[in-house]
């Protein structure tokens, strides 16, 4: 076996924090914003202000920030069904996801897409997908696109343990190694698909990374809740993909903390135990790297609660921007169904 | 002045409509699964990779879904992408791609995203193929709002509508008649000739009854037409060319003229494009009508593959004659 194939798994010093100042500001930054922003989305859902579905993101903040904050703003994300933490650590606008989420006008999608589906083709954000594995075809074909423009451009697929169970991924995978393609498979392992554990369901010894050594591709298996190993990673793959070596597949170790989706019952009582998600909050990657900062000395209490006062009313007035928003005249029904 | 014009073959007119939009625009390029070194299964892709090059000529893994996805991928950042699909039998392998993803993109967006995405691929039985190898299944994405879909019956009409997809920012497809790749015809010798969807061509007057037909079945009823001139009914056959959009008002003012219809298709008859047809004939076209709209399809069984069986269950014009003898003499069809 060549020593690409090799897997890494990899955590950083928690002792440390070895990132510039302002990008760790914007690591927390980010992290919290998806933090309140779904905690925001279980309260309008649980009010009856949004309808459909909402999967939500809190507990896996690390694995998109940590990711996203390796990418240019040209680059290309797909996303998935539990997007939000996505869009949000690519640049995307809370007020405007936040009237998407409600089906309003002012949403990135006029309403049209919700939850599942925002996309911002500004940011390079694709679209979250309603499909497991919808992406990872579209992800290959950013990638390849960019490659044969010469753009530079990289491609992320994020994907939950799930999707790798999919035949997209095969078909992707094998494409992506082939052509080496300039894309990132980026799986986050948040040990459930939908109610299911994903040990349960998946041959893979330990972990679900061991697949990309069929595909030619290196592995890294990261704490997904740590955001300094999971941002040192990316930019290493993102740096590997940027200058021609092809693509990788990164398993973020990961938990949601809440079920798969509001309103479908309390996952402690079913297929999971508590005693597992206690060991998985005591990992929580925000106070995690609060923590850090707070010993590298980058920031004292009152600042971060400060920062937590900004965010959670940038939240609030996200809230307010999308129920002041109207939904679409009746007229747009028929527009955009092509192009 | 009229353009002039070279007799070429349908496959020949695939392979000038690929080449002339790859030479016209670079963000156009091509893969497949055997498309590039061996120049497709049906040869009609072959110059390509010689001209163009493995960058922009590609030969793809056996990944239906995957090539699919890519194209997709492809054409909502910048690209124009054609996808070939060997069989249209193996689309079922990229249904999601197709209908879930790039027909849903622009919509879901709200706008945002376009998806210049062409599929070609196949249809047609009466190769002896067998059943996951023959099907005409234009109504599966027919049925899908996002997606346009092209018929073409002759090589001008494939040519002039793969041009016209190719340019398109919507995810077109286009079924091409696997039988039809030698078939020859004129076609204006004109590098910037098109033919814009949803424009329905009529391919032979006529005044008794309105022979509405896709793609093979185009000459299959102008072979009925001419059987039936001898018995004093003049048939019209009109060629929709693109199932969606569909051109209904041509197809209604020849039943305006006739009164009489008769759709054929060469897809399994229950719940496709002779349905559709004939039900929107029957709605808009009703007062004009003088009797039933008849529909003349494929057996709903699979393509056998024994050649004493195959040629059973495909529409042919003997059947078309006496369906539309049964319009005007009540006979048993």
């Amino acid at each position: 076996m060549s020593e690409s194939l090799e897997m890494i798994t990899t955590s950083s010093d928690e002792g440390t924090l070895p990132l510039p100042e302002p990008l760790c500001r914007e690591i927390y930054d980010k992290m919290l914003t998806i933090r309140r922003f779904e905690e925001a989305v279980l309260d309008i859902y649980t009010q009856g202000l949004m309808r459909g579905l909402a999967h939500l993101y809190i507990g896996q903040e690390a694995s998109a920030v940590g990711i996203c904050s390796a990418l240019n703003d040209d680059d290309y994300l797909t996303s998935t069904h539990r997007g939000h933490g996505h869009l949000i650590a690519k640049g995307g606008k809370v007020d405007r996801m936040m009237a998407e989420m409600m089906g309003k006008v002012d949403g990135y999608n006029r309403g049209k897409g919700g939850t599942m589906h925002i996309a911002d083709m500004s940011l390079g954000i694709l679209g979250a997908n309603g499909i497991v594995g919808g992406g990872m075809g579209m992800a290959t074909g950013a990638a390849l696109s960019g490659k044969m423009r010469g753009s530079g451009q990289v491609a992320v697929c994020f994907f939950g343990d799930g999707a790798i169970n999919q035949g997209a991924f095969l078909e992707s995978a094998n494409l992506a190694s082939i052509w080496s393609l300039p894309v990132l498979f980026v799986c986050e392992n948040n040990h459930y698909g939908e109610y299911t554990a994903a040990s349960d369901v998946t041959a893979v010894r330990e972990h679900v990374a061991e697949r990309a050594a069929g595909f030619d591709m290196p592995a890294v298996v990261v704490d997904g809740n740590d955001a300094v190993a999971v941002h040192q990673t990316a930019v290493e793959m993102v740096q590997r993909a940027r200058t021609g070596e092809g693509p990788c597949l990164i398993e973020n170790k990961t938990y949601r903390y809440r079920g798969h989706h509001v309103g479908d019952g309390d996952p402690e009582k079913t297929y999971r135990t508590q005693e597992e998600t206690d060991t998985w909050l005591a990992k929580d990657p925000i106070p995690r790297f609060a923590r850090r900062m707070l010993k590298a000395g980058m920031m004292d209490e009152a600042e971060l609660e400060s920062i937590d006062t900004t965010i959670t009313k940038r939240v609030e007035d996200a809230v307010a921007f999308a129920n002041e928003s109207p939904y679409p005249e009746a007229g747009e029904v028929t527009d955009h169904v092509y192009a | 002045m009229s353009t002039p014009e070279r007799v070429i073959t349908y496959g020949e007119a695939v392979r000038e409509a690929i080449a002339e939009e790859m030479r016209r625009d670079e963000t156009v390029f091509f893969m497949g699964e055997d498309v590039a070194a061996a120049g497709g299964v049906f040869k009609v892709t072959v110059g390509l990779l010689d001209e163009f090059g493995e960058d922009r000529v590609r030969d793809t893994p056996i990944s239906e879904a995957g090539i699919m996805g890519a194209g997709v991928g492809a054409a909502l950042t910048g690209m124009r992408p054609i996808v070939e699909i060997m069989f249209g039998d193996f689309i079922t392998i990229a249904m999601d791609q197709i209908v879930n993803q790039a027909a849903k993109m622009c919509y879901m967006t709200g706008g945002q995203a376009s998806c210049a995405l062409t599929v070609r691929t196949t249809i047609g039985a009466g190769r002896s193929s067998a059943a996951q190898h023959s099907q005409s299944l234009q109504a599966w994405l027919s049925h899908i709002p996002g997606v346009k879909v092209a018929i073409p019956s002759t090589p001008a009409d494939l040519k002039g509508l793969l041009k016209t997809a190719i340019r398109d920012d919507n995810p077109t497809v286009i079924y091409e008649d696997k039988m039809m790749y030698g078939l020859k015809g004129p076609v204006p010798d004109d590098d910037d000739y098109t033919i814009p969807f949803g424009v329905a061509d009529i391919k032979r007057e006529g005044s008794d009854v309105t022979l509405v037909a896709t793609s093979s079945m185009v000459h299959t009823a102008l072979k009925a037409a001419g059987m039936l001139e001898k018995e004093g009914v003049s048939a019209e056959v009109v060629d929709p060319r693109t199932l969606s959009p569909l051109d209904m008002d041509t197809i209604i003012r020849s039943v305006e003229k006739t009164s009489r219809a008769v759709v054929v298709d060469e897809a399994y008859q229950s719940y496709g494009v002779t349905g559709e047809l004939a039900s929107r004939i029957a709605d808009e076209a009703f007062d004009y009508l003088d009797a039933p709209v008849k529909r003349v399809g494929a057996m709903d069984v699979p393509v056998p593959f024994s050649p004493g069986l195959e040629p059973e269950t495909i529409p042919d014009e003997a059947k078309l004659v006496r369906t539309v003898q049964g319009l005007f003499h009540d006979v048993a069809v």
